[in-house]
């Protein structure tokens, strides 16, 4: 029986060992795409078309401020408190306009705001399910009442953009979620994009927003880098770019095609698929412990005569 | 089990190094009231781009693997059956308790709500595919096993107590704030009784919570590399690979054992009690098969990607890479004598360095190999320092009161302690 059951453990130990070392090399092997599903809503944002007024900023702030948590700045620069400028996306702004500066005469306007993965990895990652992509719209939000504060989204986000309230006794995270709640719900658009004047921002369908894009490619080469951001960055995001600049130039990472909640994803669940794994470890380690409890018992009894309770 | 192989360790409560922790605790508290009011960034330099700093680097990635001595221990003396390492474990315990228990409070100091943490009990709220709910959920319940595993030390002590300290305090302020010196020695034997009857029926289940106890920080110590997967694009090529949780298991084991002997030698040393050479040769002769395995892995999986040529970069990265390689493989070497391993003086060294190198791959991988892009920095501000420094103290004190009041440290064998330590106490068994 002892016998056996050490060799039941050898077999297990050395299969549960082999498993954890081959799972890496196994999800790397495998080449599976995903299909990006171009009905969720985004938007496309043509820096050659943006002019920079910055309209998007102050809409975004007005309609969203109560609901999204959302306050004008003071800039270090600024000690009458004049402006609103903040220097990135904050705890108090949601999206903002940059402009990249090539040479005097040559530059870029750029609009941040959260890029709504396909596959994103801040609601891979959020413990307490805060972070969620709605299954119709794509729309990547976040629910500051099962929000731990854990910053996990921050980490996990190749772009940066969860951004959390450090000054605050009752912070939380802030991000774009696509007037969700709030325009989007009202009048069918995102604030920003139904306050640009010059078209720069399109909302719209994915797949809509990506043939659109390719027509602009298409009709004015000249015009733009030959690149649509976003079309396969990190597995596709539904905010689109379009640019005649390179985009890192414009704070936009070189990423691959693949999402990193994927690959991080299938070693979670190559080691706790149907939760065997623990299961079996402990069970294993239980009759272990057992085995030798009670061996330890026995040499015990025969030194000491008898009269000790064997279960302890 | 034996519960006889400990004994309470009689000596002052009210020492010098006992007031110096305290002051540092104290003002690590101070400051978490301040970041309660003012908010995280009042006294961190935590940013967006380094949203975790040293609170999670070292109070929690760190912490826990050098709390990782009690289940180090566990493996060896329940699943290896090695009996004779039996009057280590308590100790290690506690401070595995300690180490545990503060981790968590240090999570509650540095995540933004945490009134919100009760979502971790609702399913609804479960989420699988998020390393960091297995490591909250599993760190958790851990730290339940854990008190259960040290309760028999405290079940011991409460039966054999004539509860004389709580006598003599009765009776100083007898009558007055209403209390009656008759009642409260009923309950307290009551208290007495309910030990004695709850300690056979938990040494009966006993065996089923340590197996739990070695269970629980398997997953978890894993899963704390595991969190780190995410970030491919900004964790640096020499530390981010698919291998981080076995990296991170292997990694808390050896840490494990290593701290073990440190913990020994060094209360044997602060308490003057003889070194325990014999049991901690044994520890040490099994860390350099841990840390061959460990960094064959590392090399192996360098080897892999292709990137050893970062590894000799002698850069930034490169350098802490070294360093960190260099640790751990030099304490092994040095282990690897058994004439060493039987000198408290090199088991200290070596202990050391090995816990230094396996604490800096920690370090590696959740802050110094992390770059979030251009233009993020971080190096943790005083007050978030001295937050942790707090911590620490606490837990450090903690031990120092607990093995005085609770049996913890192993029971000496032939050695007479000094008249003058027992006199000075007035407890008796």
């Amino acid at each position: 029986m002892s016998a056996k059951s050490r060799r039941d453990f050898l077999k297990l130990a050395g299969l549960a060992g082999a498993g954890l070392v081959t799972a890496p090399s196994r999800v790397w092997s495998s080449s599976e795409q995903e299909v990006s599903n171009d009905e969720e809503l985004g938007m496309l944002y043509d820096a050659t078309k943006c002019v920079g007024c910055k309209a998007c900023m102050s809409a975004c702030k007005r309609v969203n401020g109560d609901y999204g948590s959302l306050s004008y700045e003071q800039a270090p620069f600024d000690p009458d408190k004049l402006w609103d400028a903040p220097e990135d996306l904050s705890g108090s702004t949601r999206t903002l306009i940059k402009l990249f500066k090539e040479s005097p005469r040559q530059w870029s306007y750029v609009k941040y705001s959260c890029m709504h993965c396909q596959k994103p990895s801040c609601v891979s990652v959020c413990p307490v399910k805060a972070m969620t992509k709605d299954r119709q719209t794509g729309i990547v939000d976040y629910n500051k009442d099962a929000c731990i504060g854990c910053r996990y989204c921050q980490v996990a986000c190749a772009f940066n953009i969860p951004k959390f309230q450090w000054n605050k006794a009752i912070p939380q995270i802030v991000k774009c979620d696509l007037c969700k709640n709030t325009n989007l719900k009202t009048k069918g658009i995102s604030a920003c994009a139904e306050t640009c004047p010059t078209g720069a921002i399109t909302f719209g369908k994915r797949g809509d927003l990506l043939h659109e894009a390719k027509q602009r490619l298409a009709a004015q080469p000249a015009r733009y880098v030959d690149h649509i951001y976003g079309e396969h960055e990190l597995g596709g995001t539904n905010h689109l770019y379009l640019a005649a600049m390179p985009f890192t130039k414009l704070g936009l990472p070189e990423l691959s095609s693949k999402a990193p909640a994927e690959f991080s994803e299938k070693i979670q669940h190559t080691i706790y698929k149907g939760f065997i794994a623990p299961v079996a470890l402990y069970g294993t380690l239980c009759c272990i412990a057992l085995r030798n409890m009670k061996k330890g018992a026995g040499q015990e009894g025969e030194q000491t005569e008898q009269g000790d309770d064997h279960e302890s | 089990m034996s519960h006889d192989d400990y004994q309470v360790h009689r000596a002052k409560i009210l020492t010098p190094s006992f007031y110096v922790l305290a002051t540092l605790a104290l003002i690590g508290f101070a400051l978490i009231v301040l970041r309660y009011v003012k908010g995280i960034g009042a006294v961190s330099n935590l940013s967006d781009g380094y949203p975790w700093g040293i609170w999670i680097t070292y109070d929690v990635a760190t912490g826990t693997a050098i709390a990782c001595g009690g289940y180090a221990v566990a493996i060896l003396v329940y699943i290896r059956n090695k009996m004779h390492y039996h009057p280590l474990i308590r100790s290690a315990v506690l401070t595995s308790l300690f180490g545990y228990g503060l981790a968590g409070f240090s999570v509650m100091v540095d995540v933004g709500r945490p009134w919100n943490a009760y979502n971790f009990f609702l399913p609804s709220h479960w989420q699988g595919n998020s390393a960091m709910f297995e490591v909250a959920l599993c760190v958790m319940a851990y730290t339940n096993v854990l008190f259960i595993e040290f309760l028999p030390a405290i079940l011991t002590r409460v039966q054999q107590t004539n509860w004389s300290r709580a006598r003599a305090l009765l009776e100083r302020y007898h009558g007055r704030f209403g209390l009656d010196t008759a009642i409260i020695l009923q309950k307290l034997e009551r208290v007495r009784q309910g030990a004695l009857w709850l300690q056979p029926k938990l040494d009966r289940v006993l065996i089923f919570i340590i197996a739990l106890g070695i269970t629980l920080p398997t997953m978890h110590q894993s899963s704390l590399g595991s969190l780190l997967l995410i970030a491919s694009t900004k964790l640096h090529p020499l530390w981010y690979t698919g291998f981080l949780p076995l990296l991170f298991l292997i990694n808390c084991l050896f840490i494990g054992y290593s701290i073990a002997i440190l913990e020994s030698i060094i209360s044997s040393f602060g308490f003057k009690r003889p070194f325990e050479v014999e049991q901690l040769a044994g520890l040490a002769s099994i860390i350099p098969y841990l840390t061959v395995i460990w960094l064959t892995v590392v090399v192996g999986d360098l080897l892999w990607r292709g990137q050893l040529g970062n590894v000799l970069k002698l850069d930034f990265y490169s350098c802490f890479f070294l360093l960190e390689f260099g640790l751990v493989a030099t304490g092994s070497l040095l282990l690897f004598s058994r004439r060493r391993r039987r000198s408290p003086r090199w088991l200290f060294i070596t202990a050391a360095l090995i816990v230094l190198g396996g604490a800096l791959y920690r370090f590696n991988v959740y802050l110094i190999g992390f770059n979030p892009g251009k233009g993020w920095h971080y190096f943790p501000s005083l007050a978030e320092v001295m937050i942790t420094v707090g911590i620490v103290a606490s837990e450090i004190l903690g031990y120092q009161v607990l093995v005085k009041f609770f049996p913890v440290l192993p029971r000496l064998h032939g050695h007479e302690l000094p008249a003058a330590t027992i006199s000075s106490h007035s407890d008796t068994h």
